[in-house]
C-alpha cells in the first residue's frame, strides 16, 4: 500500500512537472494583461487577436499536410519496393533511408543548403523547404509501413495477379488495404515531425515565411519588439492546440473502445 | 506437390517478367525507384557535398584550413565540448527521471498505464517551441533567472517524453518470468533489478538516449531561449550561424560544412559505441 502510494506519487510528480507550465500558460491566455503572474481580468482578447497570426498557422498547416502527403506516397511505395526487393537495390535504398533518421536535423538542413547552392538555386526557397520536410519525414513512413508488410500474407499479391489483376490493381486493392494502418500512422508521424520542426524550416525557408516554430522562436528567443507583442497570442494558440490534442486523444480512445466492444460481440 | 510447384514458378515468372500482362506494368521492387532517386538526390548527394565543402576553400581548392580554423578557435572548441557534456547530462537526467516512470507504468494495470502513458505523450503534440515558451514563462513566474541552470531545466522539459516512450515499450515487452525465475533462485530485489531487468531494457535505454542526446546537441532553439546572457550554446548554433548570419545571409559555407562533418563524426562515433548500427532501427520516433 505504501509502495503503491510512493510509486503513484512519483508518476504524478513527473506529470506535474510536465503539465504545470502548460496549465499556467492556458490560464494566462484568458488574462487581459500580457505579463504572466499579474492577473488583470478574464478576457478573450488574445483569442480575438488570433487573426494576426493566421498566416503563420496557415503556413505551418499547409507545409505539414502537403509535405506529409508527398512523404507518405514516396515512403509507402519505397517501403513496398524495399520489402520485396531481395537484391542490392532494396538494400541500398533501405540504408539511404536510415540516414535522415539517425542524422541530426541541423546537418540535414545544412547539406540541403549546399545542394541548393550547387544547383544554382536560392538557398532559401519554398522548394527547398518542402524537400527538407519530406526528407525529414519520409523515412519514418517507411519505418511504420514495413512492419505491416511483414504481417501481411505475401501470397495475397501473387494470388491477385493470378486471378487476373494488373499489378496496379493488386497494389491498390489488395496490398494497400492490408498496410493501410501503417500508412496512416506513418502519415500522422510525418505530420507531427513537420509541425514540430524548427531547424530545417529556419534554415531553408524564405526569410518572410514563418511557421509556428520560427515565429515563436523569434518571439521568445530574439525578443524583437513586434514579435514579443505576440507572445500572449501564442498562449491562446497553445491552449487551442492543447484542446485539439486532448479532443483527438479522447475521440481516438472512444473509437478504439467501441471497436473492442464490437469485436467482443462478434 | 507438383501442382504447387508449378504455381510458384508461374507467379515467379509473372513477378519477374511483367510482359505477360497487358498495359502498364511493373514489378513490386521497382516501386522503390522514385524513393531511391529522391534519397540519392536529396540525402546522399548533399552529404557528399558536405564532405566536399569541408575540404575546400571558397575558391574550390583542396585544403585543411577549415579544420585548422575550427580546432584553433577556443570558443568553437569549448562550444563543442560543452554541447557534448550538456547532451550527456541532459540524457542522464532524462533517463533518471524516466526510468522509474516507465518501470512503474510497465508494472501497472494495463488500462491505467495506457491512460498515464497518453498523458505523458500528449504534450509532444504541442509544438516544442511553444513548450519551451511555456517553461520559460513558468521559470519567470517562479523567478528563476535565465542561464545555464534554466537551460538544463528547459532541455530536460522538452526532451523528457522522448525518453519515457522507448523505455516503456521495452520494459513492457520484457519477459516477466525471467524476473520471477531470478527471485525463485534466491536473488534479492536489487539483484533482480540490476542483473535481469536493467540489462533486458538496455535497448530501450539506448534508443531513448539517442532521441535525447543527438537533438540536444543540434537543437539550439532551447538553449537560445533559456540562456539569457550567461548561458551556454550548442554546436548546432555554430552550424546555423554559418548559414543564417545576421539576416539570413549566407556567411561561411565551408566553415558550416566543416562543423557539420565534425558533427557527423560524433554521430557516427555514438552509433558505433552504442551498437546502433546493428539494430534495424534506432532514432527519433521509431518506437512511437
Amino acid at each position: 500500500m505504501i509502495k503503491k502510494f510512493f510509486t503513484r506519487g512519483y508518476v504524478f510528480l513527473v506529470l506535474a512537472f510536465i503539465y504545470i507550465p502548460i496549465f499556467i500558460l492556458v490560464m494566462y491566455s484568458f488574462n487581459q494583461g500580457k505579463v504572466i503572474g499579474v492577473w488583470e481580468r478574464f478576457s478573450f482578447i488574445w483569442y480575438r487577436k488570433l487573426g494576426e497570426i493566421k498566416d503563420v498557422v496557415f503556413n505551418t498547416i499547409t507545409l505539414a499536410v502537403v509535405s506529409s502527403i508527398i512523404a507518405t506516397i514516396l515512403g509507402t511505395l519505397g517501403a513496398v519496393g524495399i520489402y520485396y526487393s531481395k537484391g542490392k537495390l532494396g538494400k541500398s535504398v533501405k540504408t539511404a533511408s536510415q540516414i535522415p533518421v539517425v542524422n541530426s536535423e541541423v546537418v540535414t538542413a545544412c547539406a540541403l543548403v549546399m545542394l541548393m547552392i550547387i544547383l544554382g538555386l536560392s538557398h532559401r526557397s519554398i522548394f527547398g523547404l518542402y524537400v527538407g520536410h519530406i526528407v525529414l519525414s519520409a523515412p519514418f513512413v517507411v519505418l511504420s509501413v514495413i512492419p505491416k508488410l511483414k504481417q501481411m500474407d505475401s501470397n495475397l499479391y501473387e494470388a491477385a495477379l493470378d486471378l487476373g489483376a494488373t499489378p496496379f490493381q493488386a497494389l491498390f486493392k489488395v496490398v494497400l488495404p492490408e498496410i493501410l494502418p501503417g500508412v496512416f500512422s506513418g502519415f500522422m508521424l510525418a505530420i507531427t515531425l513537420s509541425l514540430d520542426d524548427y531547424i530545417i524550416t529556419a534554415t531553408l525557408s524564405p526569410l518572410d515565411y514563418d511557421t509556428i516554430s520560427t515565429a515563436v522562436y523569434k518571439a521568445i528567443a530574439l525578443s524583437t519588439e513586434k514579435a514579443s507583442e505576440q507572445v500572449p497570442i501564442y498562449r491562446a494558440l497553445t491552449t487551442i492546440i492543447f484542446l485539439i490534442t486532448v479532443l483527438a486523444v479522447v475521440l481516438m480512445n472512444v473509437r478504439s473502445n467501441k471497436k473492442v466492444k464490437n469485436n467482443g460481440k462478434v | 506437390m507438383t501442382e504447387q510447384r508449378k504455381q510458384i514458378s508461374r507467379t515467379d515468372f509473372i513477378d519477374d517478367k511483367k510482359s505477360v500482362k497487358r498495359g502498364f506494368t511493373f514489378s513490386r521492387k521497382q516501386l522503390c525507384i522514385p524513393y531511391g532517386l529522391f534519397l540519392a538526390m536529396f540525402v546522399v548527394f548533399p552529404l557528399l557535398l558536405v564532405v566536399y565543402y569541408a575540404f575546400t576553400d571558397s575558391t574550390g581548392t583542396f585544403t585543411f584550413i577549415n579544420f585548422l580554423d575550427f580546432f584553433t578557435d577556443m570558443t568553437k572548441i569549448s562550444t563543442l565540448v560543452i554541447s557534448v557534456l550538456v547532451a550527456m547530462l541532459v540524457t542522464l537526467i532524462c533517463l533518471l527521471i524516466s526510468y522509474p516512470v516507465a518501470y512503474i507504468l510497465s508494472r501497472m494495470n494495463q488500462k491505467t498505464a495506457f491512460v498515464l502513458l497518453l498523458l505523458f505523450i500528449m504534450p509532444m503534440w504541442i509544438n516544442f517551441v511553444l513548450r519551451a515558451m511555456a517553461m520559460k514563462e513558468f521559470l519567470s513566474l517562479v523567478q528563476l533567472p535565465l542561464g545555464s541552470f534554466a537551460n538544463i531545466i528547459g532541455l530536460t522539459y522538452d526532451y523528457l517524453p522522448f525518453m519515457i516512450l522507448p523505455l516503456y515499450s521495452t520494459l513492457i515487452k520484457t519477459d516477466r518470468s525471467l524476473e520471477e525465475a531470478a527471485f525463485d533462485l534466491g536473488a534479492g530485489k536489487v539483484k533482480v533489478f540490476t542483473s535481469v531487468t536493467l540489462p533486458l531494457s538496455f535497448s530501450g535505454i539506448i534508443s531513448g538516449a539517442m532521441m535525447v542526446f543527438l537533438p540536444v546537441m543540434s537543437c539550439y532553439v532551447i538553449t537560445d531561449t533559456f540562456s539569457g546572457s550567461t548561458g551556454f550554446t550548442v554546436i548546432g548554433k555554430l552550424i546555423a550561424w554559418c548559414f543564417l548570419g545576421e539576416n539570413g545571409a549566407m556567411t561561411n559555407v565551408n566553415g558550416g560544412a566543416t562543423i557539420s562533418l565534425i558533427m557527423l563524426v560524433i554521430l557516427f562515433g555514438t552509433m558505433l559505441a552504442t551498437g546502433g548500427f546493428k539494430k534495424e532501427s534506432t532514432g527519433r520516433g521509431t518506437n512511437i
